[in-house]
């Protein structure tokens, strides 16, 4: 299976990352490669195996319902490039 | 051309658990922004989510309250996608493996007609926070609060026909999520929503024509106008010769129309995959049986229960059984009036108490009047004290605040005249006045009688007792 250019531009955007012109073909080989790997599984025959959602052989714990947090807005906004009103602020994202 | 319509309805259902899905944020409703945003919902590094097992109960609740699968081992996915008020850059959601598998809803036509609706599935995901999109010197302000709210994601089949269906499909589930306690049903706040998918189909095919989704409908009435408005422009695209393009759509309320969402906000590859953070959630059935043991009874039930036991009719006791507060309303009322006098204490939940809450748009848990108060009043209809007239003022009175039924029959001098003597001695002077009316009655116009009844309760002031001045006039007569 062999990823085309526009295949990885499209990746690339949805997972918002910039990739140059130059690296393009690069990275459609070593995805390719990757599900070239992937793909020898399909030779195996896996009926009745459960598809498996998690390495770990266990199963979820469950908390209870409680509210255990406390406020801390102001420590963690002193992480935050811009703040107003106890809001976070980030380039507008409608017209 | 005759076309029919097709609409699937995906409900979005804020469970009312007190701490988030993943963390341990408060859900408190109306917080400072951002006071209740946690390292957890903030997505910040090294964090982990551990679920709310509350969260978990309230979505096996309403699975086996729609006859549901409960599925034994179901799977957290992630969820990807970029949006500011999504910090992580994922919601973890459910994708193959929903806790909730197929089952069904009930719906009630207005023609007393029912028709099933299928439910394909129902699974837990965790809520966005809030973008603000005012005047923040032209950038956008987040509030993080609502991330990480717990939200059962309930999808159904393409099993409607028409907007009076579907609204009628999201109103049941609305009183179904209230009547279990895992939804507070606040559409203005947002806690019960949905998106609706709709097509349409020349009558008689088979096949499905091209949807679209038309995304955050949060009233019953925006959900009529839009799906009403969609239908009418895709037959207009379609009749033109066009096709439908599969795309997702905004109901803007003010215009009353739906309109396309720029493709830039669509970005519809979600890329899922299970999310690595959480282990697959086992429910066994020591579970199950401990979450149905707590089931309520259900709108259904509760319905049948008032045809059989108090000999309401379907309507009444559908009307009646809409919601748990209006049932249990009805039900003190009938426990102070008697369960022989429930077909009235319907009519008057029905009549005039609804009447009077929706003139000034109040819920029946503020009622000024309450179920107490309205059974002290129709046991004074019972006793013959008040007729059954004067009891519709009594109310109103009671209704402004002027003290329960004894004090405003007292206060305003209601009480029923119930003295054959002084019944008699108005009849005697109506008769006495009438003289005309009376020859006429007595030649075989029947239909005077009613004149005479009228005009006795017009010199009584309303307060003769009905049955009495019946029998002594048609004596008198």
């Amino acid at each position: 299976m062999s990823l085309s250019l526009d295949e990885v531009r499209k990746i690339a955007h949805l997972a918002r990352l910039s990739v140059q012109e130059e690296d393009l073909q690069g990275y459609a080989r070593n995805l390719s490669d990757i599900l070239g790997l992937v793909q020898q599984m399909d030779g195996v025959d896996t009926r009745g195996v459960t598809p498996m959602a998690h390495p770990l052989d266990a199963s979820q714990r469950l908390r209870v319902d409680e509210p255990t947090e406390t406020d801390q807005r102001d420590h963690f906004q002193a992480n935050a490039p811009a703040v107003e009103s106890g809001l976070y602020l980030v380039p507008k994202v409608i017209e | 051309m005759e076309w029919e319509t097709v609409i699937g309805l995906e409900i979005h259902a804020q469970l009312s658990t007190r701490s988030k899905i993943f963390s341990g944020a408060s859900t408190a409703y109306g917080a400072e922004p951002n006071t209740q945003a946690c390292a957890v919902d903030l997505g910040l590094p090294g964090v982990l989510p551990v679920l709310n097992e509350k969260a978990v109960a309230m979505a096996v609740k309403l699975g086996l309250a729609i006859d549901a699968q409960i599925t034994p081992r179901s799977v957290f996915a992630r969820k990807n996608y970029f949006y500011p008020d999504l910090p992580k850059g994922y919601q973890i959601s459910q994708y193959e493996l929903p806790v909730v598998g197929r089952g069904h809803l009930d719906i009630e036509l207005d023609d007393g007609e029912t028709r099933t609706i299928g439910v394909t599935r129902a699974h837990l995901e965790e809520d966005a926070g809030k973008s603000l999109h005012e005047d923040f010197h032209g950038m956008t302000g987040i509030d993080l609060n609502r991330a990480g709210t717990p939200l059962l994601e309930i999808v159904s089949e393409p099993d409607m026909r028409s907007s009076r269906e579907a609204v009628a499909y999201m109103k049941k589930m609305h009183s179904l999520v209230r009547y279990l306690g895992i939804c507070d049903g606040n559409m203005q706040e947002g806690s019960f929503r949905c998106d609706a998918n709709v097509s349409v189909r020349r009558k008689g095919t088979e096949k499905f024509g091209t949807r679209t989704e038309i995304k955050n409908l949060n009233s019953f009435r925006f959900l009529e106008k839009a799906i009403e408005f969609e239908v009418e422009r895709q037959i207009d695209v379609l009749e033109g010769g066009g096709a439908v393009v599969q795309e997702t759509r905004l109901f803007d309320p003010d215009k009353g129309e739906t309109r396309s969402m720029r493709s830039k906000e669509e970005a519809n590859d979600y890329r899922y995959f299970p999310d690595p953070d959480l282990l697959p959630l086992d429910i066994d059935s020591t579970f199950i049986e401990q979450v149905r043991a707590s089931l309520p009874e259900l709108p259904d039930e509760k319905k049948q229960r008032f045809m059989n036991h108090y000999g309401l009719s379907a309507y009444d006791a559908s009307t009646l059984t809409s919601s748990r507060e209006m049932a249990d309303y009805f039900e003190a009322v009938v426990e102070q009036a008697g369960s022989g006098q429930a077909k009235m204490v319907a009519n008057w939940v029905m009549g005039e108490l609804s009447g009077a809450l929706n003139r000034e748009g109040r819920e029946i848990g503020d009622s000024p009047v309450s179920a107490r108060a309205l059974g002290a009043l129709l046991a004074r209809i019972q006793d013959n004290t008040i007729s059954g007239k004067i009891a519709k003022e009594v109310f109103e009175a009671m209704w402004a605040g002027e003290g329960d039924a004894d004090m405003v029959i007292e206060a305003k001098g209601l009480k029923q005249i119930t003295d054959t003597g002084a019944i008699e001695q108005v009849i005697d002077q109506v008769i006495a006045d009438n003289p005309k009316q009376l020859e006429q009655y007595r030649s075989g116009k029947d239909k005077l009688f009613g004149f005479f009844v009228g005009q006795v309760m017009k010199q009584t002031g309303g307060k003769a007792n009905p049955a009495q001045v019946n029998e002594l006039l048609k004596k008198k007569l």
